[in-house]
């Protein structure tokens, strides 16, 4: 059987001591909160740490807090969140880190630690313009070749800002400033508390 | 004697073998792969932004446009992430249907696995096979959802609607006659669940037939016994997932280690390979089409026995009837609502994964309370299997490169997303 998150929270903190600056448990899943500049050390305990044993690395992706709340949030602006997962264990965990610079976003890469973090460090890197230190090969992945800007980042508009069309006269595709407005069909709307009863 | 160069050629990003859109740099020495590099992103959508910029409700139809092999899974993985930040409890018979309908979109994604792999590797027959089964699926698909692959058939809180009692039959055209149709729609006179389960009966013996061509084959075993082997721990390091974890003896599989639904009421095994190459990876892949068509009978039979709602009573996430909208003041209200503003999911963050017939399919899913999702990251099985690519294929020769882009079941739908 696996752990329960308030046991595998006791295991974690036995391992990482101060390193560990907060948890908390929500919906049965232990998420995690480290210093950026431990990044690598933690990962490295999680992994070879008997008890811990956080051999997959499951998934690796960076999130804009900028407009979280409608702009409500106080604190770094990029976060990264690692998912790992023990398949010896079968134990799950969330760890996050906030990027010291909101202009400059900076992390060590895990590249050492889970080989699987290449291509998920390129797309965090790629989407959201978070710069990996010690990444071998650091090049964008999803976007397009000579792509320009972050385009997960929330300032970045959903309809882009350029659109690529083909040239009859020129016979070949060209770049252009986008002709749409991006249009908002449904606003987004947080509620207060118990709004309309409770779900 | 002259220098001999290395060269790199460029594979794809139209080529058929390359399953999509995939750009491939090869650099070779000789016909020896000495590097691999996938560039990836030619059918990137931006799924994750644009499901920031939609209501919960309105993002489950992206889902099925991820991986287009198998559609359900991924709003599957979608709504319990959902479900589970909302702590709703899902009908008993609509988490049944759940799992009837991710072991049927199993054997569609491995089916149409096989049949392409196996026209990769030069053997066209086990394709016109395998395309035959898939269309009796695809024919449920549509008899139940009204669409032949994009569903959109899961909800938070259940499913959008129960199995119908009748599975639609062939009709009189031109080109077939009475006596066609008749044989045509033999199996097609009951409800859905009949027509399912005279397939699960069928079933075993078309994975049969699959077999005799392949299993013993000479030529098959040659292209694919000791190509693109993983040990364990490279395994494990790389990421792997689903069948291509399983391939290399790791006994892993959601569906027992962490059970969703009620697939702990079930009665299947796990296959796993021993050595970690390409057809250990078909042998993994074909007993768990077996093993799902075991899941699928189980299902057919509980779901014949058990009418009951299929989505939740909760009309904050779940729509009213349209009887009881149409007669009562606060069933439209919630109705109006629910379609115009959407619901709200509270504040929080959770990770959702299924044992997708790929392997893991995550969604983390970041909400501030809104209607919209924060950020929503989909973790796709398929990204980290391609990004093995390179460490598979080094040293192999060129035609090896397309038995491992076959054996690693890649769909550009959920890699690029």
């Amino acid at each position: 059987m696996p752990l329960t998150p308030e046991a595998l929270l006791a295991r974690v903190e036995d391992v990482l001591g101060d390193k560990l600056i907060a948890s908390r448990i929500a919906v049965g899943e232990l998420t995690i909160e480290v210093k950026p500049e431990d990044w690598v050390e933690v990962a490295f305990a999680l992994r070879d740490e008997p008890g811990l044993a956080f051999d997959l690395m499951m998934d690796l992706c960076g999130v804009d807090y900028s407009a979280y709340k409608d702009g409500a949030w106080q604190g770094a602006r990029f976060a990264v969140v690692l998912h790992l997962l023990s398949v010896v264990k079968n134990q799950r965990l969330r760890v996050r880190t906030f990027c010291a610079d909101d202009e400059l976003p900076m992390l060590a890469s895990l590249i050492d630690v889970w080989p699987a973090v290449n291509w998920f460090e390129r797309e965090a890197f790629d989407l959201f313009g978070i710069v990996f230190e010690g990444h071998p090969d650091l090049r964008r992945i999803l976007t397009d070749y000579g792509f320009i800007g972050h385009p997960f980042r929330k300032d970045f508009p959903i309809s882009g800002h350029v659109e690529m069309r083909y040239d009859p006269e020129l016979k070949r595709v060209v770049y252009q400033p986008v002709s749409i407005d991006p249009r908002e069909v449904t606003p987004r709307i947080v509620r207060e508390d118990n709004y309309g009863g409770d779900v | 004697m002259a220098d001999i160069r290395n060269y790199t050629i460029n594979f794809g990003p139209q080529h058929p073998a390359a399953h999509g859109v995939l750009r491939l740099v090869l650099e070779l020495d000789g016909e020896v792969i000495e590097r691999a590099d996938p560039h990836i992103g030619l059918l990137h959508r931006g799924t994750e932004k644009l499901a920031e910029t939609k209501t919960f409700l309105q993002a489950v139809p992206y889902m099925d446009r991820l991986d287009y092999m198998s559609m359900m899974m991924n709003e599957h993985a979608y709504v319990m992430a959902i479900e589970r930040l909302l702590g709703l409890q899902v009908p008993e018979r609509a988490q049944y249907i759940r799992v009837m309908f991710d072991e049927i979109t199993r054997i569609l994604n491995h089916l149409l696995w096989l049949g392409t792999h196996a026209l990769d590797v030069g053997a066209m027959t086990v394709f016109l096979y395998a395309f035959r089964e898939r269309e009796d699926l695809i024919d449920v698909y549509e008899a139940v959802t009204g669409a032949r692959m994009h569903a959109a058939y899961y909800r938070p809180g259940g499913v959008y609607r129960d199995l119908p009692d009748r599975m639609p039959q062939y009709l009189v055209t031109r080109g077939k006659n009475e006596a066609d149709l008749r044989r045509m729609n033999e199996n097609r006179q009951g409800s859905v669940l009949d027509f399912i389960e005279d397939f699960t009966r069928r079933f075993p013996g078309c994975v049969d037939d699959y077999e005799t061509l392949l299993t013993d084959n000479r030529i098959w075993k040659q292209r694919t016994v000791g190509i693109g082997v993983l040990t364990p721990e490279r395994a494990k390091a790389l990421g792997m997932t689903g069948p291509m974890l399983r391939g290399s003896g790791i006994v892993w599989d959601m569906r027992k280690q962490q059970p969703y639904e009620v697939y702990d009421r079930m009665d299947f095994e796990i296959p796993v390979g021993r050595t970690g190459d390409s057809y250990d990876r078909y042998l993994v892949r074909i007993e768990e089409m077996r093993e799902s068509n075991k899941i699928i009978r189980q299902c057919v039979d509980w779901l014949k026995q058990n009418p009951g709602p299929v989505i939740v009573d909760n009309h904050k996430v779940a729509p009213p009837s349209r009887e009881s909208m149409k007669s009562n003041m606060e069933e439209l209200i919630h109705h109006f609502k629910l379609f115009t503003e959407g619901m709200h999911v509270p504040e929080g963050e959770a990770y959702a994964a299924v044992e997708h017939a790929k392997g893991e399919f995550g969604v983390y899913l970041v909400s501030d309370g809104a209607n919209k999702p924060y950020r929503l990251k989909l973790r796709a099985p398929g990204f980290s299997h391609l990004a093995a690519l390179d460490e598979m294929s080094r040293g192999h020769m060129i035609a090896d490169v397309v038995a491992i882009i076959g054996t690693l079941d890649i769909v550009f739908g959920d890699i690029d997303r």
